[in-house]
Order: C-alpha cells, then sequence, then structure tokens
C-alpha cells in the first residue's frame, strides 16, 4: 500500500487523516480487540501482556512490584483513555493532536501484541507467513499498522 | 498520562559530621526490540526528553545497533518517572544504579 501522505499536518494544528473505507472497517474492531487483551490477559502468563507491561528493574522483584503498584494503574488508565478517544474518532477525516497521538498509542500496542504474538524479526518478510499460512492474516494486519504508526510519526514530525 | 506519586522516602540518620558521598544517580536504559520503528523510536526520545532530533536519532542508532542506550539519569523518582513515561509509548526500558 504505497500512498503519500496518508495523515497529514493542516494549518490550524489539526490534522488531515485520509483512509478508505475498508481501512476503516478494519480499524473500528481493533481499539475493542486492545481491550480485551488488556482487561481479560495477564502480563504473568501472556507474553504480549507482559510486553505492554515490562518490568522497571531487570534484577528487583521488589521494587518492580512496587513500581507496578505505583505506575501500573496510569499506564492501564492511558492505555484505555486511547482506546476511548480512537473509537470515537476512527471515522474521522480530520483530528486534532491528541486524537492522533490516541491512534499512535493504540497502534503501536497493536503492533507490539501482533510482534510478539507472531515472534517478529527485524526485517519481517511476506514471505514467512506466506497465504496459506494461518497466521498471514495477523501478518497483513502488522504491516498495515506499520505502515500507519510511521505515517502518523512523519506527520507528527513534520 | 498522570503524574508520578512519589513514594515515601526513608531517611537515613547522618553516620558522622563527614560529608556524604552523593548518591550515584540512575540510569535509564532503553533496549532493542524487533518490532519498534526507528522513525517512532527517534520521535519518542524527542517527544518524552526533548532531544534534538540528531540526539534522538544517535540514541536510537545506539540501540539499534548496540541493543541499548542510556537516555536520560538522575534520581530514582525522575528515572522511575522516565521509565513509566516509556512503558506508555511502549518502548522497552528498565533502570539501574549508574556503577
Amino acid at each position: 500500500m504505497a500512498r503519500d501522505d496518508p495523515v497529514r499536518r493542516m494549518r490550524g494544528g489539526m490534522f488531515e487523516l485520509r483512509l478508505d473505507a475498508g481501512e476503516r472497517d478494519v480499524l473500528r474492531g481493533l481499539p475493542d480487540q486492545l481491550r480485551s487483551l488488556i482487561e481479560d490477559e495477564d502480563p504473568s502468563s501472556d507474553p504480549a501482556m507482559a510486553r505492554l507491561y515490562p518490568p522497571a528493574y531487570l534484577d528487583d522483584p521488589i521494587r518492580n512490584l512496587e513500581f507496578e503498584e505505583m505506575a501500573g494503574d496510569d499506564l492501564t488508565r492511558g492505555r484505555l483513555a486511547a482506546i476511548e478517544r480512537m473509537k470515537a474518532t476512527v471515522d474521522a477525516e480530520r483530528l486534532s493532536e491528541d486524537d492522533l497521538l490516541a491512534w499512535l498509542s493504540v497502534s503501536n500496542d497493536l503492533r507490539l501484541v501482533l510482534g510478539t504474538r507472531l515472534e517478529i524479526t527485524e526485517e519481517p518478510s511476506d514471505a514467512e507467513f506466506p497465504p496459506q499460512d494461518p497466521r498471514a492474516g495477523a501478518f497483513a494486519l502488522y504491516a498495515y499498522l506499520t505502515w500507519l504508526v510511521d505515517a502518523i510519526v512523519q506527520a507528527l514530525s513534520a | 498520562m498522570a503524574e508520578t506519586i512519589t513514594a515515601p522516602v526513608k531517611i537515613e540518620p547522618p553516620e558522622s559530621d563527614e560529608v556524604a558521598e552523593p548518591d550515584p544517580p540512575w540510569i535509564v536504559i532503553v533496549w532493542n526490540d524487533p518490532v519498534n520503528l526507528m522513525s517512532y523510536v527517534t520521535w519518542v526520545f524527542q517527544k518524552l526528553f526533548g532531544y534534538p532530533r540528531t540526539k534522538a536519532e544517535k540514541l536510537m542508532m545506539d540501540v539499534h545497533t548496540k541493543g541499548k542506550a542510556v537516555v536520560s539519569s538522575g534520581t530514582r523518582e525522575k528515572a522511575e518517572f522516565d521509565v513509566s513515561r516509556l512503558h506508555a509509548h511502549g518502548l522497552w526500558a528498565t533502570m539501574q544504579k549508574d556503577v
């Protein structure tokens, strides 16, 4: 999908989002999928959740526990707020910067989840996930979100 | 994201009249991972720490090629705050004493 400028900074601090109806339909279901994962899964048993909630200390379980108690709820609150904001604006053609940051947060979190599930490597290729592979759909979504995240970062940096 | 709540600090009584050695600072390390995009990581360093683009790109390249980079340092509270912000952006960050 090589299109120019799917996300573009406009005058006045808003961003124009040029996505077609099929893409919107794919994106529509994603915030709730991330919400289900965050609400239902546990970092101690789910590697994707562990990737979203990494330890702050490599060798200090006590301090890690204290850190989780201090920062964990804020982390979840921030993620849920981004999920709600993306849901509310999934059909919008113009986004505020805060809206766009929410889209970026949800999209990048989902890349981390999919990347963990697919055991993605530094330079993944289509050849690793041929169409008959049951993981091909997840990889296609991962590749789409890679494209979207990069487009959002380019627009924010412009 | 909400502000970090400051953890209670245990006050140690001074042992002598000598001036205490200042505690070594805590450093915040970002580790390489195969998922986060180079453009995204650069943008996060600029946004969270206010680093100019050249410095953010150099840190990102250190993460990418050397496997990790020290991205900030300071008190334990500041390091925990920075780690929590990096986690909120999906980066794999840890903290340790700079020994």
